[in-house]
């Protein structure tokens, strides 16, 4: 397998070039669009790809779902979501905020 | 929930054969044989108005196609319109047509995504097989696609005359930078079907094939995704063809029928509607044709009490009609068919040492349509 960039919640994650992310009303859910194919993305997925914006640290990503959730047992998903969306090649990272 | 209307199913995939003129010749198209006596293409006003109707109905995926979809000078305002509303546009191409001032526009127009079509990883056998000097035009139209960043899909269609190259074949789409590789073994409908005896692998290049591919797969990563379509006829078991009639795929051909799937205007009995007659969204709910093999209440038995009916749904229809005269048949693949030998006779039957001259291929031109839409009406 191809090794994941190194990231920490100081990092800037967002949707891969390959990739496209879209509201779709009749499914009523965010998917992921790739040449030929398609995700249809669960709301925990969605609401985390839809943060993935390359201006938002991981970090601040994190809090935002807190808040938006009333939750503070989330770090945990959002991290191990992050980590295999970055696996499957989903997510990009950088170090600081993208031009 | 959602509030669209039953059927649940949604046509994600919405195919647009735009056109059959095409510049290559290749002998396993997947367009008609009787492709000639189409004459009147759909126009820049009705395709926009059936992207808009397919997009209402839930469509995502538009790839647009022909023969080479470049032949139609519209093309870039279709690819706008599709962009605008919604869609994620697959171009998928010989590359024929395709230059710098092509391509930037296709670019502004928002294309998303481009697959590229190769006969070969050498230049001998591409240029027999598509009958055009086209090879080296193929490399640089790869080297522009990437210039442009667009991710890329190389194609590549195998067959016994190139089944041996797979190495090569993926050596070449990592040196052009491709994203993705489909290999994608011929299934045999249209010209492909006429050709069947020089074109199907044998069992052991089959295999030996899937082997490259598996070692590749391991020392090469994600760097460069693999799809292998087999064909289903070294099976037991047969495809889960378009996911099932009338659930997930649309086609759309250049005159403007819509078809479940590439090859369905063959199929007899089957009265394929027109868009220009109707709405799509009329057309996917309550055409005959696409609520005739949707469910299992159409299956005969094996099929009807079988435990994997869910599976397959029975497999293709096409190759059912292909292989055993009747649409409504249990696909011949499935070893539970009365006909499976049928297949089993295509297989293991005798083949000649080199079928491309023992028995020369019939090439997709037009004047090979005429002629055989002539022997057709004859009989």
């Amino acid at each position: 397998m191809a090794d994941p960039t190194p990231w920490s919640r100081a990092s800037y994650p967002r949707i891969a070039r390959l990739y496209r992310f879209q509201w779709e009303a009749a499914q009523n859910a965010y998917v992921l669009l790739f040449p030929e194919g398609m995700v249809q993305l669960n709301v925990a997925a969605g609401e985390i790809l839809r943060r993935c914006d390359g201006k938002r640290s991981a970090g601040e990503i994190i809090a935002d779902l807190r808040a938006a959730f009333q939750s503070d047992a989330i770090d945990g998903d959002v991290e191990a979501f992050l980590r295999s969306a970055t696996q499957d090649g989903w997510v990009e990272w950088r170090d600081a905020v993208s031009p | 929930m959602s509030s669209v209307p039953t059927p649940a199913a949604v046509p994600l995939w919405m195919v647009a054969e735009l056109t059959y003129r095409c510049p290559l010749h290749c002998p396993f198209c997947s367009n008609p044989v009787d492709f000639a006596k189409i004459k009147s293409e759909l126009s820049t006003a009705e395709w926009c108005r059936i992207f808009a109707e397919a997009r209402a109905l839930g469509a995502v995926q538009l790839g647009l196609t022909g023969g080479e979809p470049l032949s139609r000078p519209d093309l870039e305002e279709l690819v706008a319109e599709a962009h605008r509303l919604g869609f994620y546009t697959n171009l998928i191409t010989s590359g024929v047509g395709l230059n710098e001032t092509r391509m930037r526009a296709l670019k502004d127009a928002g294309l998303d995504h481009v697959q590229l079509s190769f006969q070969d990883s050498t230049r001998e056998l591409n240029d027999f097989l598509s009958s055009t000097r086209t090879f080296n035009l193929k490399r640089r139209v790869a080297t522009l696609i990437k210039d442009h960043g667009f991710p890329m899909v190389m194609n590549c269609v195998i067959h016994r005359l190139n089944i041996d190259h797979v190495d090569r074949i993926i050596d070449l789409a990592l040196e052009i930078g491709a994203e993705y590789l489909e290999l994608a073994n011929t299934q045999f409908y249209g010209w492909a079907d006429l050709n069947r005896s020089q074109l199907l692998p044998t069992r052991e290049q089959l295999e030996r094939s899937e082997a490259v591919v598996a070692g590749y797969r391991q020392r090469i990563g994600n760097r460069l995704r693999i799809l292998y379509v087999i064909s289903d006829l070294y099976e037991t078991r047969p495809k889960r063809c378009m996911n099932g009639w009338g659930t997930t795929f649309m086609v759309i051909a250049p005159d403007g029928l819509v078809m479940p799937c590439h090859a369905a205007r063959m199929l007899p009995g089957i009265n394929l509607p027109s868009a220009r007659d109707a709405s799509l969204r009329e057309i996917w709910l309550d055409s005959p044709a696409f609520n005739r093999f949707r469910g299992d209440q159409w299956m005969p038995e094996p099929c009807r009490s079988c435990p994997e009916k869910g599976k397959d749904l029975g497999g293709c229809r096409c190759q059912a009609f292909l292989l055993t005269g009747d649409v409504g048949a249990t696909d011949p693949v499935c070893d539970k068919s009365p006909l499976h030998a049928r297949v089993l006779e295509i297989v293991n039957g005798p083949r000649p040492p080199r079928p491309e001259i023992e028995r020369p291929l019939v090439f997709r031109t037009p004047e090979n349509s005429e002629q055989l839409l002539a022997t057709m009406t004859e009989s």
